[in-house]
């Protein structure tokens, strides 16, 4: 097959293209621009895209012997991605963003380019997992639990999957940078990323702050109290308990979550753990990632990236569905994606707009 | 294989390669005072006589430099520094279609030291008006520490009206440069007869080795270093004498000249050939820059081609694969294509911009190269084109 290969200048990708080299596809490589002002020299774990990652990649590829691009996705990237990201924390809601890009971006303008430019595949360093199954191929979870990021390829299509490579989902991570190293590959130490791409510094209050501008507001309890002042909205998430800034205690010293946030009054609701449990979940838009889950359906739940599953009942309603939970979980925040699992397989995701 | 990349870098020539690695053998520092020392630096001196000759300079104005880039922030940066030595002198008139060594320069010149920069305007095809030169001089002519406008595009190819603006601002007495990096060994620049002050030229793109050029300087403008050191080149340029490079340069540059007429008669003949092959391949690609085709006008090797509905990088990428080199234009340290702002100065929307591409021929192009490009351009473009509607049906069918 012809296989695009994304290199994003890491270890994970490059493996991921140097076995579909060796497995006989024709590869060709591209590395994503996706910043318009990419920073210098990357810092830590922190951020992709910089200039060095660019170099990372283009050596990599010479290493393989595949032809190497770079793709100018930075447009594409500031208003699927950054954009959406600043528009939901302004609407009080937690993005991932992430999801998005894949979603948005390596799955959709990259994938559909390269299928259009005569490419059978695309090929990226993400651990899941593509195994066949009666109704075509099925995304499943990795081996490596921890490395595991099937969650934020939820929200592909079956046409998306039948075209995705994921070379790395039967692999533990430590062996992915032994075989890096043993092919001569000279990102095999580096560091893994893990923050927010585009935010190079890791401070995501301060990127919020810089870009929607400082928003005063008020800090209630559940009965309406105010207890503080906040300087946006958006700067909390659902479950949070550091950094509320509140000086009066409660009357029994229990620490206090962030409840809710409601952007029309710029409100930040606090109140005790107890009050975070949540049993049902109601998610919107559902995307499924294979055939459509049958209303009743016992599933599992995932409903942040790298957070635990619980199980229970879904109910498909039209354009949402509704998760009844087992069990109750805490800190479920509107606006990330609830991923549906039925054991490893990956049957979709919805993005959560309400708990009870 | 097809190379139709020759203004990025063309073959250097065999002379040049033997006069170089020959070099590479010898001993001497062309600064030492003894016998191996004026050995290395009478072939410094004769290769700079060969360099003047063929530019119309005297050899007294040939400063050797590591490269284009080099020559150009010199003369830029040099001569802006030098002007503001007796008043202050921020404005600088710069053509907006500069290859980035003279437009990051000016640039940076702006940002950081305060210079006022007037960007000249271009026509469609790509030419600035002397006229504005001197009205933007006239305006205020203490005000202006240098003019600069390359002698012809390395995108479009197309050549500037260059003797007309030096003529537009001799008569202040504002220096003017000109990037002649693309020119220099294919248009007859003499340095002399265009009476500007200073002039970029480098080796590789004429049959040279890389990281070698020169600036030619005029003997009444003293540009402050950017380099200091040993003061080797005037005083204006510092560094050891780089004496295999620069007889391979003077080597190349000898060849360029003596060959010029009958290459340029055959590299236009197959450039001519290779346009009218691809526009019947494709019957709605465009010639961008001058369509006079005459070396008075345009590049002998260039044709920038714009083919509608494609993006530039992937017809690279679709070339690429089937062994035809070519460019979109001037890449960035990242490889990142950007929209081209020579074609946004012609007037060129972002699309069209990134829709191009630049075939360049030299001195090793064949008939089989053109014949490998438009036997390939008819498919590759219908598929970039079926990419591109996909990339744009993308946006609005992944709403979710």
């Amino acid at each position: 097959m012809r296989v695009l290969a994304a290199l994003s200048g890491g270890v994970d990708s490059a493996v991921a293209a140097a076995r579909v080299r060796d497995a006989g596809h024709d590869v060709t490589a591209v590395h994503l621009a996706l910043s318009s002002n990419p920073q210098t020299f990357r810092s830590g774990a922190r951020g992709c895209c910089s200039l060095e990652d660019s170099r990372d990649a283009r050596r990599v590829a010479d290493i393989l012997g595949v032809p190497y691009y770079v793709w100018d996705m930075a447009e594409e990237f500031r208003a699927e991605v950054v954009d959406d990201f600043l528009a939901e924390y302004a609407a009080g809601r937690t993005p991932n963003p992430c999801l998005r890009c894949n979603e948005r971006i390596k799955f959709a303008a990259v994938l559909d380019r390269a299928l259009a430019l005569g490419f059978d595949a695309v090929c990226t360093g993400h651990y899941a997992q593509v195994v066949p199954g009666p109704a075509g191929p099925e995304l499943h979870r990795a081996v490596d639990a921890d490395k595991d990021q099937s969650y934020v390829l939820a929200v592909l299509s079956s046409d998306q999957i039948a075209h995705s490579m994921f070379p790395l989902g039967n692999t533990l991570k430590p062996q992915v940078r032994a075989e890096a190293a043993a092919a001569g590959l000279l990102v095999a130490d580096k560091p893994d990323s893990h923050d927010i791409c585009f935010i190079a510094d890791g401070d995501t209050k301060g990127f919020l702050e810089s870009h929607l501008g400082e928003q005063k507001g008020q800090i209630l309890d559940r009965d309406g109290a105010v207890l503080g002042e906040h300087s946006g909205a958006y700067g909390f998430t659902v479950g949070q308990r550091k950094g509320l800034g509140l000086t009066v205690a409660t009357p029994d010293r229990s620490p206090r979550y962030v409840l809710s946030i409601e952007p029309i009054s710029n409100t930040v609701t606090v109140g005790p753990r107890e009050a975070l449990q949540v049993r049902q979940i109601v998610a919107e838009r559902p995307q499924w990632c294979g055939p459509v889950v049958a209303d009743g359906t016992r599933l599992s739940f995932q409903h942040r990236a790298h957070g635990e599953t619980v199980s229970g009942s879904v109910h498909v309603r039209g354009d949402s569905l509704v998760a009844e939970l087992d069990l109750p979980v805490l800190g479920v925040a509107p606006g990330q994606a609830l991923a549906l699992y039925d054991g490893t397989w990956v049957r979709g995701s919805a993005t959560i707009t309400a708990t009870a | 294989m097809a190379y139709l990349d020759h203004a990025a870098t063309t073959p250097i020539v065999p002379a040049a390669t033997a006069a170089l690695t020959k070099e590479l053998g010898e001993l001497g520092n062309p600064s030492s005072l003894h016998a191996a020392g004026r050995r290395a630096r009478r072939v410094v001196e004769e290769s700079r006589e060969v360099i003047a000759a063929a530019f119309g300079a005297r050899p007294s104005e040939v400063v050797f430099t590591g490269g284009g880039t080099e020559a150009d922030n010199l003369a830029v940066k040099g001569l802006y520094w030098n002007r503001q030595e007796q008043r202050p002198r921020p404005r600088i008139l710069a053509s907006s279609v500069e290859h980035h060594a003279v437009l990051d320069p000016v640039r940076w010149l702006a940002d950081a030291q305060g210079a006022d920069v007037v960007w000249l305007d271009v026509d469609e095809m790509g030419r600035v008006d002397p006229q504005q030169v001197h009205d933007e001089i006239a305006r205020d002519p203490e005000s202006v520490a240098l003019v600069t406008v390359m002698w012809a595009n390395n995108e479009v190819g197309t050549v500037q009206p260059i003797r007309e603006c030096v003529q537009a601002a001799k008569p202040f007495g504002v220096p003017v440069h000109s990037d002649a990096v693309q020119a220099a060994g294919h248009l007859d620049v003499d340095f002399a007869a265009s009476e500007l002050d200073a002039l970029t030229i480098s080796a590789h793109k004429l049959g040279g080795p890389l990281g070698v050029g020169a600036l030619l300087l005029g003997r009444s403008v003293t540009p402050t270093p950017l380099v200091h050191g040993g003061g080797q080149e005037r005083d204006v340029r510092s560094g050891t004498l780089d004496t295999p490079s620069i007889v391979g340069f003077a080597t190349a540059t000898a060849e360029a000249i003596e060959t010029r007429p009958q290459r340029i008669e055959a590299v236009a003949a197959l450039r001519n050939e290779l346009i009218a092959g691809v526009i019947s391949e494709v019957p709605d690609a465009t010639l961008n820059g001058d369509p006079r085709l005459d070396v008075a006008h345009r590049l002998p090797g260039n044709a920038h081609m714009s083919f509608p509905g494609c993006e530039g990088d992937s017809l690279l990428l679709l070339l690429d694969a089937r062994g035809v080199h070519c460019s979109t234009g001037s890449a960035c340290s990242a490889g990142v294509a950007e929209p081209s702002h020579v074609l946004i100065a012609m007037g060129s929307t972002a699309a069209e911009a990134r829709s191009s591409l630049r075939f360049s021929l030299g001195h090793t192009s064949t008939r089989a190269d053109v014949d490998e490009l438009v036997a390939a351009i008819g498919p590759v473009v219908q598929r970039a084109r079926a990419a591109r509607s996909t990339a744009s049906a993308t946006s609005t069918a992944h709403q979710r």
